[in-house]
């Protein structure tokens, strides 16, 4: 224990449960953050001295409480109380609070914390934010830089989220199945939303976006230890696993988005790839595979090949095939497309893309598709013409300069 | 005589340590174990996936595949195995024939992360 590192660690990893045990005492956001604190402030001159207690989270949801309380009374009885710090708690009552801990309790304690942070009153961004402060506890300032505002533009968007979530007073009572799978569905969105803030390299910096990549990893990872037999929780962590692991071949040294098939398999993290595809083969025994388990299973097709033409297209159509039955969505169907071109040429896949023009008018990667098919089949007017939508729909330099790319070689804009 | 030294810790924590740390920690453990297969101590070691890739087979009358980690607390860890299959198929048929002979218990089916084989232990 020479490494101060293990205390911040240790207060990161029982954050989640010991915030969402003491939302569930103080039934408020902010009581129970404050509560949370003070309780990291005394870990950490008292964990230095004694060592790590045998349940950290218990630890501090005990002191935690005990200090609120204290503020509480202090507050309602207008009276100065001494300043003497809250007693420890003796190991009887930490016994005794871990046992409470166990079981469903404690899962419903943490699922409700991650619901409130993705309750479908909020925009996605407010969820993402409120999620990355309250869950993860990355401060205000990192979240304004990930998302490149300012902070007091963060600490307001903020602010709005909590107010929104209190008056929409998701109930205490433990939920029953079918609000709990609710529930579940939309904290798993939610999750999905930082990792993709993180992955879409809206702007930012790069440190910034891989660290919410690994915070979706690890809300992903709580999520499902809490409810293991989730095949969507599955899917969804051997999702980001997948795609994760592809993170360092994705931009290139001067940051140009690098496509699927011109990375360099390399550098794909090759121990996020096993775990994932041990996912994947779980799901896929398992039996009826979600919409997150069946991207996953495409992630899968992909990082299996060894190199780009290796890949198994047919695996990849059917699946796509298999989602747009479970999760109709133009957006699928475009990424079937892109399948469809492999095996079957670009006049097939272009049959399938040109019906969701009016749907994806709007969308970057629509026009760009369009284009590279149109280019492979010698339409060169039109394909300069969909390059030139892409572009004018890119969110990031990254998309931008790909799409010039095709357009140089094209010879130019105009 | 064999020893087995099996390792605990609580996969939350584990998994907020930075990348640093994790790297920092795996290199010192490294040193110490290539310095134990060197002393013709150590034998087969690795580091197991989180329990979120783990799949447990119930032996009661009937065998029963459940999702996820073996998690009751009145059973013991009292032996385990170490298979070397090409796929998740071929290591459940495996671990199913284990567990044809056993009357109670479980086996937990975990991938491992990594896998040094060490010293030729006997």
């Amino acid at each position: 224990m020479n490494d101060p590192a293990w205390i911040d660690a240790a207060l990161a990893a029982a954050r989640p449960q010991a915030v969402a045990a003491l939302l569930r005492y103080f039934r408020d956001l902010d009581v129970a953050e404050e509560a949370f604190q003070d309780a990291c402030l005394r870990a950490l001159t008292r964990w230095s001295e004694q060592g790590p207690p045998r349940d950290p989270a218990a630890w501090l949801i005990l002191v935690g409480r005990n200090c609120a309380l204290d503020g509480l009374r202090r507050k309602a009885r207008f009276e100065v109380l001494t300043d003497a710090p809250p007693e420890d708690p003796v190991d009887e009552g930490e016994d005794e609070l871990v046992d409470r801990l166990d079981g469903s309790h404690f899962r419903d304690d943490v699922l409700r914390l991650l619901f409130v942070c993705a309750h479908p009153s909020l925009p996605p961004a407010q969820q993402v934010a409120l999620a990355l402060r309250v869950v993860s506890g990355l401060s205000v300032k990192e979240i304004a830089r990930a998302f490149l505002v300012s902070e007091s533009a963060m600490e307001q968007r903020i602010t709005r989220a909590k107010r929104a979530v209190r008056d929409a007073q998701v109930p205490f009572e433990s939920p029953g199945a079918g609000e709990r799978a609710e529930r579940i569905a939309a904290v798993a969105a939610m999750i999905y939303l930082v990792f993709n803030e993180g992955y879409s390299a809206s702007g930012g910096e790069e440190h910034v976006r891989v660290a919410l990549c690994d915070e979706a990893v690890r809300l992903a990872r709580l999520l499902l230890r809490l409810f293991v037999g989730e095949s969507e929780l599955q899917g969804l962590l051997a999702l980001l696993l997948l795609h994760h692991a592809r993170a360092a071949a994705r931009v290139d040294a001067d940051g140009n988005l690098v496509l699927l098939e011109n990375q360099d398999r390399s550098l794909w993290d090759r121990e996020a790839i096993a775990e994932g595809l041990a996912m994947v083969d779980k799901l896929l025994r398992a039996g009826p595979v979600g919409p997150y388990g069946l991207q996953a299973a495409i992630a899968a097709v992909h990082v299996r090949a060894p190199d780009a033409k290796a890949t198994d297209w047919a695996s990849i159509d059917r699946l796509y095939a298999a989602l747009e039955t479970v999760q109709p969505s133009p957006v699928v169907t475009l990424n079937r497309a892109v399948a469809v071109a492999k095996l079957r040429g670009a006049e097939a896949a272009l049959a399938l893309v040109d019906p969701l023009r009016e749907r994806l008018a709007s969308y970057f990667h629509f026009h760009g598709v369009r284009g590279a098919l149109l280019l492979e089949l010698e339409r060169r007017d039109e394909a300069r013409l969909a390059f030139g939508q892409a572009i004018a729909l890119a969110h990031t330099p990254a998309e931008a300069a790909h799409i010039r790319m095709h357009l140089d070689r094209l010879g130019g804009l105009d | 005589m064999l020893y087995a030294v099996l390792c605990y810790s609580q996969e939350a924590a584990v998994e907020s340590w930075s990348k640093a740390k994790e790297e920092d920690l795996m290199h010192r453990l490294s040193v110490v174990q290539e310095k134990l297969v060197a002393d013709g101590q150590l034998g087969p070691h690795g580091r197991l996936m989180p329990t979120t890739a783990a799949t447990t087979l119930r032996i009661g009358r009937e065998l029963a595949l459940v999702d996820g980690p073996f998690a009751e607390t009145k059973e013991q860890l009292l032996g385990f195995y170490l298979l070397d299959c090409e796929t998740f198929d071929e290591a459940l048929e495996a671990a199913r024939k284990l567990a044809r002979e056993r009357e109670s218990g479980a086996l937990e089916i975990r991938p491992l992360r990594h896998f040094v084989p060490g010293k030729t232990l006997g």
